[in-house]
């Protein structure tokens, strides 16, 4: 099922949409100068081109409803609420990053938030967000569980194996494909049979949408649509989004494997951009929208400045939070 | 004899047995680009898309259809881009793989190459740094090879692909830039199962492994400055391992550490304190020790994740309490 639906948003709606890709889109610009300054140590990558599907779809979102996501996970962490100061601290390895420095940006969590952790490996997400909807059933709880994942994830067996137990167990759940176009240095398409995400889930009776994934009011619009259907224990629904990584696999990665003039021009659909036209169009001015982008980088930037300064955990927490008998035991000055 | 990096021998070891052996291939994720670290760099041009597969991200069936196609009698190189992700296809590895010639009573071989980039590398977190050799020690009917040198890498990894046996291949992540002098002929092969001597020294034996061959030569200088003398045994290949030379060299220094990346509990080092306890306990002059990394996931922030390695100064002080004792 294919959809373009709803320019009729209304405008304060798509302001708030803009700020949150805004935010997102400077987080991912800070955190990728401190990737090549060296600040950050481990990989970094990217969510830059595909913010409208992390704003679209956390807005329709209750801080008690649940996410789980990938590697290229900034942005849903950011929609869904977490403070991107802890974040920028997690990626820095410092004191007071979400997970205390001990994850990095592959592994982000913020369970206040219902953030139930990146993954730093493909597919691993799609199994544990399916057990997080069946949990809240047993507990009766009207949560949705949102499972986000790339088009990559979808030859791996966790998948299926996941797609068809939401839909035997009627979960609440709604898997958010993002169609990039790559996964890592590969073209998805070239590794992918058959008409791809959305037939697979269709073949298990689970219903599929088909979205542009840049325009931000269109998959706020339709995500509107489906929660309420989730929630009242329609289902597993399947959402496949349309974008484009603007950006290499990671923070370092050129990306001289794809066609350079493509990769240009995929700038057009740049969904802030889009998303900038159309509030033009609904008559916020540029002032207005500069001050918004400005907040956003101003945010960041300092973000950016106090997880620099910030302290290294302390070294006793390489021991913490392993197991509760048996962990090692940390001794001071070994 | 060339200068070539680790990368770019295991690269040279691939492409030279892919020309003597039509039935050779490689598959995995990215191999078309050259493979994530390089080590296939050049291989599409030679050999095409056929024998130089990209695959789906699909670790259960890169494996299991290897091992089908291994049946049908190629031999394929099967990348799993990092040890941590060949968790995915455990069942075909440690069920499939392993046990396949011994349950059809002989009648099937399974000759392939599961290469496992490993170890800690740039801040890369628990799900991407792990060590994990120990647990393929532990599966009959797999041979388990970590070479350190570049003229290792390719005379093992050329062995590996010309043997009959699952092969789990160890290639650290940190070592691909690591150069150094490698035969230039196509039939250098050096052999699985045998170890070498890295360095002689009359007081201690150190017998390691992959890239603590190199941070265990730094210890063993800096004991040679303290007028002790370390031999380093570089084991080379896991399983089977080299127990005559290590027994030999005991005979000589009377002293036994074991040094490996991986978490100290349920290590290989264990497997070789425990075989040389049995054999010659009565000959040493100093108790057995281990050194490996505490029992912790991997952190990611910097100091935290350095606190796991094995430095030579760690080291350094284990062997000056074995010599002091
Ligand atoms: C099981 C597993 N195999 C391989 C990898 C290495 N890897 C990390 S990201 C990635 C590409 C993923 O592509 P996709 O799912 O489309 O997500 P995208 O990066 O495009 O957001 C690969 C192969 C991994 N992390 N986990
Ligand atoms: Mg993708």
């Amino acid at each position: 099922m294919s959809n373009n639906s709803s320019h009729n948003i209304d405008r304060d709606r798509l302001v708030d949409l803009y700020r949150t890709m805004r935010r997102i889109r400077a987080f991912e610009e800070t955190a990728e100068a401190a990737s090549l300054s060296g600040q950050i140590g481990g990989a970094v990558h990217l969510s830059i081109g595909q913010e409208a599907i992390a704003a679209g779809v956390c807005a329709n979102l209750r801080l008690s409803d649940q996410i789980t996501t990938t590697h290229r996970g900034h942005g849903h962490c950011i929609a869904k609420g977490t403070d991107p100061g802890a974040m920028m601290l997690e990626l820095f390895g410092k004191e007071g990053g979400t997970c205390g420095g001990k994850g990095g940006s592959m592994h982000i969590a913020d369970f206040e938030v219902g953030m139930l952790g990146a993954n730093g490996v493909v597919a691993a997400g799609i199994p544990i967000a399916v057990g997080a909807a069946h949990g809240a059933k047993l507990l009766g709880e009207d949560r949705v569980v949102v499972c986000f994942f790339g088009d990559g994830a979808i030859n791996r067996g966790p998948f299926m194996e996941g797609l068809n137990w939401a839909a035997i167990f009627k979960l609440p759940v709604l898997f958010v494909c993002e169609q990039n176009g790559f996964a890592s240095t590969t073209h998805s398409d070239a590794v992918t049979a058959g008409a791809g995400a959305n037939a697979r889930a269709e073949s298990m009776g689970i219903e599929a949408f088909e979205i542009d994934g840049n325009d931000v009011a269109a998959v706020d619009g339709l995500v509107g649509d489906l929660v309420p259907r989730i929630r009242a224990g329609g289902g597993p629904l399947f959402l496949s989004a349309r974008t484009y990584r603007l950006k290499g696999h990671t923070s370092v990665d050129p990306a001289l494997y794809r066609d350079q003039d493509h990769a240009a021009d995929q700038w057009r659909h740049d969904p802030l951009k889009r998303a900038g036209e159309e509030l033009r169009r609904l008559g916020l001015s540029d002032d207005e929208l500069s001050a918004i982008d400005s907040a956003a980088e101003g945010e960041m930037r300092r973000v950016s400045e106090t997880a620099d300064a910030a302290d290294h955990p302390d070294l006793a927490h390489a021991y913490d939070d392993i197991q509760d008998i048996g962990a090692p035991v940390w001794e001071a000055g070994s | 004899m060339s200068v070539l990096s680790y990368q770019e021998a295991g690269c040279q070891a691939v492409a030279e047995e892919m020309r003597r052996d039509g039935r050779v291939w490689a598959l995995g994720e990215d191999l078309g680009r050259g493979g994530v670290f390089g080590q296939y760099k050049g291989l599409l041009e030679e050999f095409g898309p056929e024998r130089i597969a990209d695959t789906p991200i699909s670790e259960a069936t890169i494996m299991g259809a290897s091992v089908g196609a291994a049946l049908a009698g190629t031999r394929p190189v099967v990348e799993m881009r990092f040890a941590d992700f060949a968790l995915c296809a455990m069942d075909e590895m440690v069920n499939q793989a392993a046990k396949a010639r011994f349950m059809f009573g002989g009648q099937a071989r399974v000759p392939l190459v599961i290469r496992q980039p490993s170890g800690m590398w740039r801040s890369s977190a628990a799900q991407h740094s792990q060590s994990l050799e120990a647990w393929y020690t532990h599966i009959p009917g797999l041979v388990v090879a970590a070479p350190y040198t570049p003229a290792d890498n390719k005379g093992m990894l050329k062995s590996a692909i010309r043997c009959d046996d699952p092969v789990i291949y160890i290639e650290h992540k940190d070592n691909w830039a690591l150069e150094g002098e490698v035969p230039d002929e196509d039939d250098y092969l050096v052999p699985l199962g045998a170890a070498r001597l890295a360095r002689e020294g009359k007081d201690l034996t150190l017998v390691t492994w992959s890239k603590m061959v190199g941070v265990a030569a730094q210890a063993a200088e800096l004991a040679a400055a303290q007028g002790i003398g370390i031999e380093i045994i570089d084991l080379r290949t896991l399983w089977p391992w080299d127990q005559d030379m290590v027994f030999a060299s005991l005979e000589k220094t009377k002293r036994l550490l074991v040094v490996h990346e991986a978490v100290q509990v349920g290590g290989f080092g264990a497997e070789i304190a425990a075989t040389v306890a049995e054999h010659m306990a009565h000959e040493l002059i100093a108790p057995i020790r281990r050194l490996g990394a505490p029992r912790a996931p991997i952190s990611y922030a910097k100091p935290l994740e350095d606190l796991l390695r094995i430095t030579p100064e760690k080291i350094l002080s284990t062997v000056v309490s074995q010599i002091g004792t």
